[in-house]
């Protein structure tokens, strides 16, 4: 701690105002808040402050992640073995395989993300926001394993700049960066998004490579077993099909209370009611099979549990009211499944739905706000 | 009909260093009035350096609302005016003779007397101030009628002041103060205790107001989340509040006929040695409370860790404080610090550890713990301030300068402290209360 200390103590008077190399203060600062804390005091207001700040915050979305990471890493090396008709395989075997898959994606993620980050903190003369941490590991995980890494690179730059950036950064954001960026491939790229040969790494199509959702928009019959659907060893993208992994992320978002349980409850309640509408649709139009797919397999498949937990709590891009937090996750599990089942160009609903709700969630406060000011006018309409 | 009333949401700061319950004199010599202790006040002198004046001599008065008058605690010299940029009056300095002569305002029983007659002899012996006005918090003006005037018997602050104790013996002058006050309000004096832990007769038993009884964390103490629960302000009224101190030296001023500013003050905090009560009056020099206080880099504070003001060693008692608080500052660089929980650091969420040890006591210093960063966490302010506010919304109207909207979503109601904790608990470590205050201020001015 003290040689690190006493480098950073070393290059400090250089990137201070007046030094030769004060553009680079954001990059310093970042790297220095890394190591430590910084030694600011509080000069006005409350003299002593809460132990937890916004990195520590963050870093526990990231922590959260870590089991769908690694599963889908093992899930990564498990399938491209699968795919080749190897059988034979250790655990961690297939685990290394999708380590040395995933990794790069990571990084490249994180490389490019970052360094904007730091580039418009520098630009501004803030101090760089962590919110990168968590969209950096998001983005990742929401893509197929095949993803080249220039794309990869070009994703986290549009969502960066257009999504966060261009309307002042962390805090100030309309829509979900990691979504945004997913977003941006899916239409920018569909073939590198979509359809069967995406998701396996290698493949020798020794096994298909669709995923559920693609099964089922097809039309045909999904041959997974429960079990199968709370594992999550099937195609998808790298964190998306473990139901037990993201699980486990939840229960420690919850228990750590970083995420809003009523986000996340209502966009479960939200989904599971279109999905029983659907069933209750299914016996008037039998051809369509996907309209009988129980209601609760629904949040099991796709990204639905990935979004309901990593996606639609981000607390910038959500209602920032808790009234607006139940109509706004409600709505978004609503039309997920809607656009999912009836809507034949896209196999998945999540990530549009979850977009479109960031849209209105700003409207949605609106109103609630608006209840609020109208029950003060009345209020003292009745005191007089 | 006494209300009981219980309040959830809050939060319960534990420090070590809380005062015992112990009374010393002290002698100070050195006294000061602060006029940056009071919202909106431009002083204007009505006295020179050298001076003599007596308890109870206009020192200055404010050049804006020129009733509004300010006196000296103590009788002796003026020695010193000490002003800051622009020529700002910061303090000005009197130091004691010693022989306490005050200036006789005659004793009188409130209760004979017309509201002009007690308005006036509470503004000629610099009283006044006192009686604080929501909305704005600031310094009541005489002029209005107030609905109601709110007074809040206990303190739930971290390191709190044990009112029942510092009224102890005080209930004659604390009555002649409440019967002044209710000739101030064609409504009610609303005196607010706790439901188990206010036992002092002082309280229970006095006469002429309307009892509510509270229970809850903190912020459950602060007159105006009280006020918010018992019968909130709209848009138009004005409530006053007082603390009971002040009402027992407003009383004094009927029953003594002097204005003898006198209060039970706590030295507390973790960098206390022994951490008690004394006897000060308003504006006194700390300096001699010195050999109870821990050497080291320490700060000040003149009022609670929340809502302080921070002054220099060997500062001065702040007009409406009654506690002088003493805690670490904390400029140092912690290792790694938001990654690796600290028992040291106490925080109300639970990625930090310290909800596994509700009941320890902390020497909390005055690190930041983190950069300041945009509003970005949500849910969180919900759970320690118990209004039917949105407060972020109401701080973004602020921040945008958007009076209508300011007005709108409830500024009228709360003052810095009401949203003390919601800045303590706040991830981003944004300044809340200033940018309140400057809401407050920018209200005002549109108002006035």
């Amino acid at each position: 701690m003290k040689p690190i200390r006493n480098i950073l103590d070393s290059i400090k008077p250089h990137v201070q105002k007046g030094g030769k190399f004060h553009a680079f203060h954001s990059f310093y600062d970042s790297i220095e808040t890394l190591f430590f804390v910084p030694d600011h005091v509080t000069t006005k207001g409350s003299h002593i402050r809460d132990g937890v700040d916004m990195k520590r915050t963050m870093f526990m979305v990231v922590l959260a992640m870590v089991p769908a990471l690694l599963f889908g890493m093992w899930n990564v090396g498990n399938l491209h073995f699968q795919a080749n008709g190897v059988t034979d395989f250790t655990l961690m075997e297939a685990f290394w395989y999708g380590f040395l898959k995933v990794l790069p994606i990571i990084i490249v993620s994180y490389a490019v993300g970052l360094g904007i980050e730091i580039a418009f903190a520098q630009g501004r003369g803030h101090e760089v926001n962590e919110g990168f941490f968590v969209s950096g590991m998001l983005i990742p995980l929401v893509l197929p394993v095949t993803t080249p890494l220039w794309m990869v690179a070009l994703a986290v730059a549009f969502a960066v700049i257009f999504g966060k950036e261009v309307f002042g950064g962390t805090g100030m954001n309309i829509v979900n960066p990691a979504l945004l960026a997913r977003a941006f491939l899916f239409f920018a790229y569909p073939a590198y998004l979509s359809g069967d040969t995406v998701w396996i790494a290698e493949s020798a199509d020794a096994i298909s490579g669709a995923t559920p959702l693609a099964v089922l928009t097809a039309g045909q019959h999904l041959d997974l077993s429960l079990m199968g659907m709370l594992v999550g060893n099937y195609a998808g993208s790298i964190g998306e099909s473990s139901t037990i992994a993201i699980l486990i992320g939840a229960a420690f978002l919850l228990y750590t209370g970083v995420a809003s349980w009523k986000v996340m409850f209502s966009f479960f309640i939200g989904g599971l009611t279109m999905g029983l509408l659907l069933n209750g649709l299914s016996a008037q139009f039998p051809e369509n099979a996907y309209l009988a797919l129980p209601a609760y397999q629904h949040l099991l498949i796709g990204g639905f549990a990935f979004g309901g937990v990593f996606m639609i709590t981000d607390p910038v891009s959500a209602t920032q009211t808790e009234t607006g937090k139940w109509i706004y996750g409600f709505l978004a599990g609503f039309i997920a499944i809607i656009v999912r089942v009836l809507n034949p160009a896209y196999p998945e609903g999540v990530m549009l739905a979850i977009l479109f709700m960031n849209v209105f969630a700003p409207l949605i406060d609106h109103y609630v706000i608006e209840a609020n000011i109208k029950r003060r006018l009345k209020r003292a309409a009745v005191a007089k | 009909m006494s209300k009981s009333i219980q309040i959830k949401k809050g939060l319960d700061i534990k420090l070590k260093g809380r005062p015992e319950n112990k009374l010393s004199a002290v002698d100070v010599r050195q006294y000061a009035l602060k006029p940056t202790d009071f919202n909106g006040v431009t002083p204007k002198m009505l006295v020179n350096v050298g001076d003599k004046v007596k308890a109870g001599t206009i020192v200055y008065f404010d050049k804006t609302r020129e009733n509004l008058k300010f006196a000296s605690p103590i009788s002796g010299t003026v020695t010193e005016v000490i002003r800051g940029e622009k020529r700002k009056m910061l303090e000005i300095r009197i130091e004691a003779d010693g022989a306490n002569e005050s200036i006789n305002f005659g004793k009188e029983d409130p209760k004979a007397m017309s509201r002009e007659q007690i308005i006036n002899r509470l503004l000629e012996s610099g009283c006044w101030p006192m009686i604080m006005q929501r909305p704005y918090g600031v310094i009541a003006n005489p002029q209005d009628e107030p609905k109601a005037i709110h007074i809040s018997a206990f303190d739930s602050a971290p390191l709190a002041v044990d009112l029942d104790f510092a009224l102890e013996g005080q209930a004659v002058a604390f009555q002649a103060g409440i019967d002044a006050l209710k000739k101030l309000t064609k409504g009610k004096v609303h005196l607010n205790v706790h439901s188990n832990e206010t036992k002092s007769k002082v309280f229970i038993d006095a006469k002429g107001v309307e009892i509510n009884q509270f229970s809850g964390p903190h912020p459950t103490g602060l007159v105006g989340i009280q006020i918010a629960h018992i019968d909130p302000i709209n848009k138009g009224e004005v409530v006053w509040t007082i603390d009971p101190q002040s009402v027992v030296i407003l009383g004094r001023l009927f029953t003594e006929g002097v204005y003898n500013s006198e209060k039970v003050v706590a030295l507390a905090g973790s960098e206390v040695k022994n951490p008690q009560y004394y006897k000060l009056k308003v504006g006194a020099n700390i300096s001699s409370l010195q050999s109870n206080i821990a050497d080291g880099a320490v700060r000040y504070i003149s009022g609670n860790v929340l809502t302080g003001t921070q002054i220099e060693k060997g500062g001065y008692l702040s007009f409406y404080h009654q506690n002088i608080t003493v805690i670490p500052e904390g400029k140092y660089h912690s290792f790694f610090g938001w990654l690796v929980p600290s028992p040291k650091k106490h925080s109300i969420y639970r990625t930090a550890l310290s909800w596994l040890t509700p009941n320890k006591e902390y020497r909390l210093d005055t690190n930041l713990n983190g950069g300041e960063r945009a509003f970005v966490v949500t849910g969180a302010v919900e759970k320690v301030f118990p209004m039917d506010i949105y407060l972020i919304p109401l701080l973004k109207a602020v921040m945008i300068n958007d009076i209508d909207k300011m007005e709108q979503l409830g500024i009228y109601e709360i003052i810095e402290e009401d949203i003390a904790l919601c800045e303590y608990i706040s991830t981003s470590k944004i300044n809340m209360q200033s940018i309140l205050r400057q809401g407050l201020n920018s209200m005002y001015a549109e108002m006035s």
